[in-house]
């Protein structure tokens, strides 16, 4: 009896539509996030993370119509980000459904937003995203959708991140994203292991080894994909089977 | 049957909600004294920090109504704070009075393990259980805390182990509570609310 580690499925999306993984197969209407959701929750995520990537004000009620449609029907836990700058951001977002809210820039740029958030809605609510790329000997901080560099070390970010009450980190290599080449997992493991809270894992995975690696090497708690379940390359219940025979504890789905 | 919501303001109410509504029940939310007095079944949702709830309690009024019920034998189901709510005392507001139902204070888990406890964790059921009836004793539900009654009384008939053991369901006459959210805890979470709909009926 122990903590499973959790498979966490992401959609990017617009606001209203999925835009990352183009490729969904066996739904009628591949972008609607509803029915990836669904469909998620049926496979045996163990959560969902709802992204609006495009994060522009006048598409936020669009966003939250969403977010609100996707709770509606989920048994799992949801998660939702992009563009929450303010805590009245985090709020609504949170009015609509979602259990969890992700900061990043924002935070980036006023740290003491992870703080009011925490007061707010409890640290197990406030997942700081970190988009990290190896630079020298060290991790830099990305900003603005990992393009420009905030000049600041990654691992001291994740432990002020947590100290001002994030209670979870989200961690995306910025050199994997997009790759499959698997997760960073010297980047994971070293963040993992200068936090107190728990970490998700991002960026660059492909094959069910790349999971059973981030798990056991990296010391992450979760892992978090896009393409590769929209796209059917993996589905999540074969990958928590092969997790599961490898005596990595994860949820079997009934 | 109608199941009440107390509202106090910083709960999760509406995944609760939505929860009882894919069960074909229907809730209304409340933060009035007169509305908890008149319940056929309570249900006390909670996220965040444990003095946001106590506070709110008591800033409404509530506190009396819902005592007064729980004496009356309304079946009660508190969740996470919810039942956190149920005990003296609580390490994340020490100043602050719980509802003391049962007896001792909850404590905050021990540092040794990540805080907070989130995610999918399994149960040890320690007697029988009427809300768990019907699921299995494999299953996984969600936890997302890093306080907890980790001075395990006889109320506790199942527990849950995160750096120390601790109560993850609570029943006491008619009083139910879990330290997790069946309200996102997928089938088996379902399956131990509509138990509690059913015990409440």
């Amino acid at each position: 009896m122990s903590l499973a580690h959790r498979i966490i499925p992401c959609l990017d999306t617009d606001g209203a539509r999925v835009v990352k993984g183009v490729n969904f197969v066996g739904l009628r209407d591949a972008g609607d996030p509803v029915a990836l959701a669904t469909r998620y929750n049926t496979e045996g995520a163990d959560e969902l993370v709802v992204l609006d990537i495009a994060a522009s004000r006048d598409r936020r009620p669009t966003f939250l119509e969403t977010i609100r449609r996707v709770a509606a029907e989920l048994a799992i836990p949801l998660t939702a980000g992009g563009g929450i700058r303010t805590l009245d951001d985090a709020r609504s977002v949170i009015r609509a459904g979602a259990d969890k809210v992700t900061v990043n820039t924002a935070a980036v740029a006023r740290p003491a937003l992870i703080s009011e958030l925490s007061r707010e809605f409890g640290a197990q609510a406030v997942v700081l995203a970190i988009d990290a790329k190896r630079v020298d000997d060290h991790w830099d901080v990305m900003v603005r959708g990992g393009r420009d560099s905030a000049n600041r070390d990654a691992l001291v970010w994740a432990q002020q991140g947590v100290e001002l009450g994030a209670g979870e980190i989200l961690l995306t290599s910025v050199d994997r994203d997009g790759t499959q080449l698997g997760f960073d997992t010297p980047l994971t493991s070293a963040v993992s292991r200068a936090v107190s809270v728990p970490v998700i894992a991002s960026g660059g995975a492909k094959l069910p080894e790349h999971f059973a690696q981030i798990f056991s090497e990296g010391a992450a708690d979760a892992a978090l994909a896009a393409s590769i379940f929209h796209d059917n390359v993996q589905s999540i219940r074969e990958l928590k089977q092969y997790l599961s025979a490898r005596n990595i504890e994860v949820r079997l789905p009934c | 049957m109608n199941v009440t919501l107390i509202d106090y303001g910083a709960g999760n109410v509406t995944s609760v909600e939505r929860a009882l509504a894919r069960l074909g029940v229907r809730s209304q939310r409340s933060r009035s004294p007169e509305c908890i007095g008149r319940a056929e079944a309570l249900l006390l949702p909670g996220v965040g920090h444990y003095a946001a709830l106590i506070r709110a309690l008591d800033e409404r009024a509530l506190r009396a109504p819902l005592l007064d019920a729980l004496q009356r034998g309304i079946p009660f189901l508190g969740v996470c704070l919810g039942l956190q709510a149920l005990y003296e005392t609580s390490e994340e507001a020490p100043e602050l009075r719980g509802l003391h139902l049962l007896p001792g204070a909850v404590r905050s888990l021990p540092a040794t393990a990540k805080l907070p406890h989130m995610g999918w964790n399994q149960l040890q059921l320690t007697r029988p259980s009427r809300l768990l009836e019907g699921v299995s004793a494999e299953a996984y539900f969600y936890f997302a805390h890093s306080f907890a009654a980790t001075n395990v009384n006889s109320e506790a008939v199942a527990l849950c182990n995160h750096g120390a053991d601790f109560a993850a369901v609570i029943e006491k006459q008619n009083i139910f509570a879990v330290q997790f959210h069946p309200e996102k805890s997928g089938e088996p979470g379902a399956q131990l609310l509509q138990n509690f709909l059913r015990l409440a009926a």
